[in-house]
């Protein structure tokens, strides 16, 4: 089937004959293209370029100078944050990877009891933003009066702790908890693609069941892996929160934490801009490479349902492989949260269990008492909507007018859409902060500047969800609809738009959930003013008032929860899974 | 007046897609686009339609200028109706606003527009299913979907492409009827697009046989099968023998037979002509047989196959010349053996 433009392009119109009437000249698709190609620019080219100019500008003259990267490089300290970042990187993804691998073979593959009850849990890594689930293990095992260090003391009646999370493999454990879960999806989505076919062929030759996944399962896999560990580790490497409340104490800089410091007074944000680039070409490359690793075919027979798909049978060790799936969802879920809650409750987190410990005090102060955060919980839920709203619906028209083809170089449209995903949050941050914070735009401070860095840095999940619900709808569609009378606004409206009702409404919750708890772009975005729930709990943190945090993160969980909660039920459950 | 393509022609980048296409379809005439995969059938219907603009020529419609390369009508404008391969029915209406739907867009009053539907639907054999979704139909009930959402409009074209190829093969046969009794009803202008030989003969007032962008014959399928003019079309339409001869005084020298020379329509060229004769045109004997349409010879069964209702018989005559040759199951001659051939010359079809 030829897909075709009938945007009625005239070709060249010299040859016009005298009897054509009633001829559709009009040419509304440039008009289109540029409306489009512009609030593209305002949303990525402009930043990204400005981002680009900064970084080689001087501060003083507004000329051209490379000392901001001398500034940015020179000194050993700065450096070894990079150096740092990158070895964080690489063990986060392994852990993860320890997590993820195990969980995602035994519930996609195997006989493994329970497996909703894990699914459901790897889920809520998903819902727990990454500062809520550090801050759950700082009251677990922060040194001395962590709960898992006091329950060590009550046991033993020694002094000692026995785990710090301001550590290294503190950082390490609370970053892997909270991004094995992307991993997880995305190795399961290769499992559910293999044949049993093959594995068979193995037992037949001899190989018990886990030799067979050894040797035969997980090298089939590998691309997924080895595309999933990159991901993870730009994740990571980007990730504001987690380092804000552990690297620092740790002594472990990482380039988040530098780049912040550059952020702080006095504002260099030149410098910031020079430090962030050698970021942005790591992204580029990774992303390049995945791309690569995920596109060689010749290397997988992933591709293609053929053959039925049977699990395998893992005997008495599907209990020990449930074991620690449930140890993994313990920590990556279970107890954070549950710490949380409980400190929520308390009137001292440090109290214990006990009925004179328990109040509502917290929650009253979060909801009604505290002005700011009273504030921030309605600003970050308004915020996420604005925002997941304008994506989705950017991006759907986007993916429309590329598909159809209705413009000059529809690709150019879709490639600036996808851009964002290259970009860390925290570079998006520094990005928007060089054109748009300052006079004469001077957006500092305002929800403007926030809602539009929001819609940009979740444009690129926007359009993956747009593009697959616009290419599930077959032209002929909407062609019928022309070639009985109506034109094209009315195919959209009676037959696209409602075909496109369960992929909008999934691109909205897709984007809503991390925007609403959004901190990295919006850490330095924020003005006095337009606080978010993410940053009054980073400054809650700095002041120590666990218990108030703690309520305000519940709250923030809550609601969040009840939202997923009502998506799953209205769009099914599998709705979350269709990310890249 | 009708349906008018003149010279029409659309390229896609340099290659000519279609060529020089004229073709002219009286009112209520059935016309199918008969040809091989890429011959630009599909591409000159969605012109047709609206959905591709030309690169050259014009289409008019009741002396209405519908298309020309310096601007189209769009596809909303032109009163057609389209059934598309993928039937296109939509899956967020019942069978009955689907049906309904052209009728709204035309501002008809409920009470017109609730009738007309019970009739189409009547017709098409769906009156049951008018409260349905889609997704709970059979392939052949969402193609009589389609078909009824096409029609009820009373469109003054119907286009056509490729409708029943998403069906199997005994439903295929079955849907191929119902179209022909369902033009036959409302004699709508119809352009037909298809690959499959069966379907146009079955279904067409007149077949258009297209190779490489442009028509090789319009005709009706009686006189495409009996009188094909180019070897193309010849041997794309049922099977053939090719025989080359060379003109000799008042003769056609062929190799082991002669023909008078006035079975070419045209004076042949001395290089020589090539004839399409039908394996029906042949008839083995085992004597001599007492000739009056054309020439009798002696051949030798080089192969044979029995296919129940008929033997295929593949028979040498001359020197190097073999041809097919059908016979009936009572006709048995043996690999070897050689029975007398005789010619009906009147089957004999000169191409251009
Ligand atoms: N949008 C397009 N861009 C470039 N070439 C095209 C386009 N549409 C069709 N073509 C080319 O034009 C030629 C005719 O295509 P068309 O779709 O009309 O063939 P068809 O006769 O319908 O074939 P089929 O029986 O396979 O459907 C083909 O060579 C095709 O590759
Ligand atoms: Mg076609």
């Amino acid at each position: 089937m030829s897909t075709t433009t009938s945007t009625n392009v005239a070709y060249g119109g010299a040859a016009a004959r005298p009897r054509v009437g009633l001829l559709n000249r009009f040419q509304p698709s440039s008009l289109v293209f540029i409306g489009m190609s512009l609030v593209l620019v305002v949303l990525i080219v402009a930043p990204l370029t400005a981002l680009i100019v900064k970084s080689f500008t001087d501060p003083a003259t507004g000329g051209f100078t490379v000392a901001n990267y001398i500034d940015a490089y020179g000194k050993a300290r700065h450096v070894q944050a990079l150096v740092n970042t990158l070895y964080m990187g690489v063990a986060v993804v392994a852990l993860s990877l320890a997590f993820a691998l195990p969980l995602a073979w035994g519930c996609s593959r195997t006989d493994m009891p329970f497996k909703s009850f894990i699914r459901a849990g790897v889920f809520g890594a998903f819902i727990i933003p990454p500062y809520l689930g550090g801050i759950g293990w700082i009251l677990l095992a922060g040194p001395n009066s962590g709960w898992l260090n006091r329950a060590w003391q009550g046991l033993t009646g020694s002094e000692a702790s026995i785990v710090n999370i301001f550590s290294f493999e503190g950082l390490v454990l609370v970053m892997a908890i909270n991004l094995y879960f992307t991993m997880f999806v995305l190795i399961s989505a290769a499992f559910e693609m293999l044949n049993s076919e093959l594995e068979d062929a193995a037992n037949i030759l001899g190989a018990g069941p886990i030799k067979t996944a050894w040797k035969v399962t997980f090298p089939l896999v590998l691309p997924s892996i080895l595309g999933s560990a990159l991901l993870t580790f730009l994740v990571c490497i980007a990730l504001y929160g987690v380092p804000a409340l552990i690297s620092i104490p740790a002594r472990f800089p990482v380039v988040v934490i530098q780049l912040s410091e550059f952020f702080s007074y006095p504002l260099r944000i030149e410098t910031a801009a020079a430090y962030s680039i050698p970021l942005l070409l790591i992204t580029a490359v990774l992303l390049l490479l995945q791309r690569l690793i995920l596109s060689r075919k010749g290397y997988t027979a992933v591709t293609g349902k053929g053959g039925e798909r049977r699990m395998v049978r893992l005997g008495p060790w599907r209990w020990v492989l449930f074991g620690y799936s449930a140890f993994v969802v313990a920590l990556s879920v279970a107890m954070p949260a549950l710490v949380l809650f409980m400190a929520a409750f308390s009137s001292s987190w440090v109290g214990g269990l006990s009925l004179s410990n328990l109040t509502l005090q917290n929650f009253n102060y979060v909801l009604f008492e505290h002005a700011t955060s009273q504030q921030a919980i309605v600003t970050s839920l308004g915020l996420g909507a604005v925002a997941a709203t304008f994506a989705v619906l950017l991006a759907l028209s986007i993916s429309y007018i590329v598909q159809r083809k209705l413009v000059p170089m529809p690709g150019v449209l879709g490639y600036l859409c996808m851009a964002p995903f290259v970009i860390p949050g925290i570079v998006l941050a520094i990005a928007f902060y060089s054109v748009y914070a300052l006079p004469p735009v001077a957006l500092y401070g305002t929800y403007t500047i926030l809602a539009l860095a929001f819609v940009t840095r979740f444009l690129p999940i926007a359009y993956t969800t747009g593009s697959a619900g616009v290419r599930a709808i077959h032209p002929e569609m909407e062609e019928a609809v022309r070639i009985l009378g109506g034109g094209r606004l009315y195919a959209i409206r009676k037959v696209v738009a409602p075909l496109l009702k369960r992929p909008l409404a999934a691109g909205w919750l897709l984007i809503f959930v991390p925007a609403a708890q959004e901190l990295s772009t919006a850490v330095f975005l924020v003005g006095p003013k337009t606080r978010v729930v993410s940053v009054v709990l980073l400054d809650m943190t700095e002041e120590g008032e666990m218990e108030k945090l703690a309520a305000l993160g519940s709250v923030l969980l809550v609601i969040i929860t009840i939202m997923v909660l009502l998506g799953i039920r209205l769009l099914g459950r599998d709705f979350m899974v269709r990310r890249s | 007046m009708g349906l008018e393509l003149e010279r029409l022609g659309r390229k896609f980048g340099a290659v000519d897609a279609v060529l020089d296409l004229d073709l002219v379809l009286e009112e209520g005439e059935f016309v199918s686009l008969l040809g091989p995969s890429g011959c630009g059938k599909t591409t000159t219907l969605r012109m047709i339609a609206g959905f591709l603009e030309p690169t050259s020529g014009a289409i008019t419609l009741n002396g209405r200028v519908l298309a020309t390369p310096a601007g189209t009508v769009p596809p909303e404008k032109r009163g057609m109706s389209m059934i598309f391969q993928s039937y296109a029915i939509w899956p967020n209406m019942t069978v009955a606003q689907n049906v309904a739907f052209g009728l709204k867009l035309r501002k008809l009053p409920t009470a017109e527009i609730n009738k007309r539907v019970g009739e189409i639907l009547e017709v098409v054999r769906l009156n049951q299913l008018a409260d349905r979704y889609p997704s709970e139909l059979s392939g052949g009930q969402q193609q009589r979907v389609a078909l009824a959402r096409a029609v009820v409009i009373r469109p003054e074209v119907l286009l056509l492409d490729e409708p029943l190829s998403n069906l199997d093969a005994s439903l295929r046969e079955e849907m191929r009827f119902e179209i022909k009794r369902i033009h036959d009803e409302f004699r709508i202008t119809s352009v037909y697009v298809t690959h499959d030989q069966g379907e146009a003969m079955v279904t067409s007032d007149r077949i258009a046989v297209m190779n490489h962008g442009k028509i090789e014959q319009v005709a009706s399928p009686f006189e495409l099968y009996n009188r094909p003019r180019t070897k193309f079309v010849a041997s794309f339409i049922g099977r053939t023998n090719f025989l080359e001869a060379r003109p000799a005084g008042e003769r056609l020298e062929f190799d082991g037979f002669n023909l008078p020379a006035d079975c070419c329509e045209s004076p042949p060229p001395q290089s020589g002509v090539v004839f399409s004769m039908r394996p029906q045109a042949f008839t083995l004997h085992v004597q001599e047989p007492a000739t009056v349409n054309g020439p009798a010879m002696k051949g030798t069964v080089l192969e044979r196959a029995f296919l129940g209702e008929y033997w295929d018989y593949t028979v040498r005559l001359g020197e190097t010349t073999s041809i097919r040759t059908v016979a009936p199951p009572a006709a048995v001659f043996e690999v070897g053996s050689t029975p007398w051939v005789s010619l009906d010359q009147r089957q004999a079809v000169q191409m251009h």
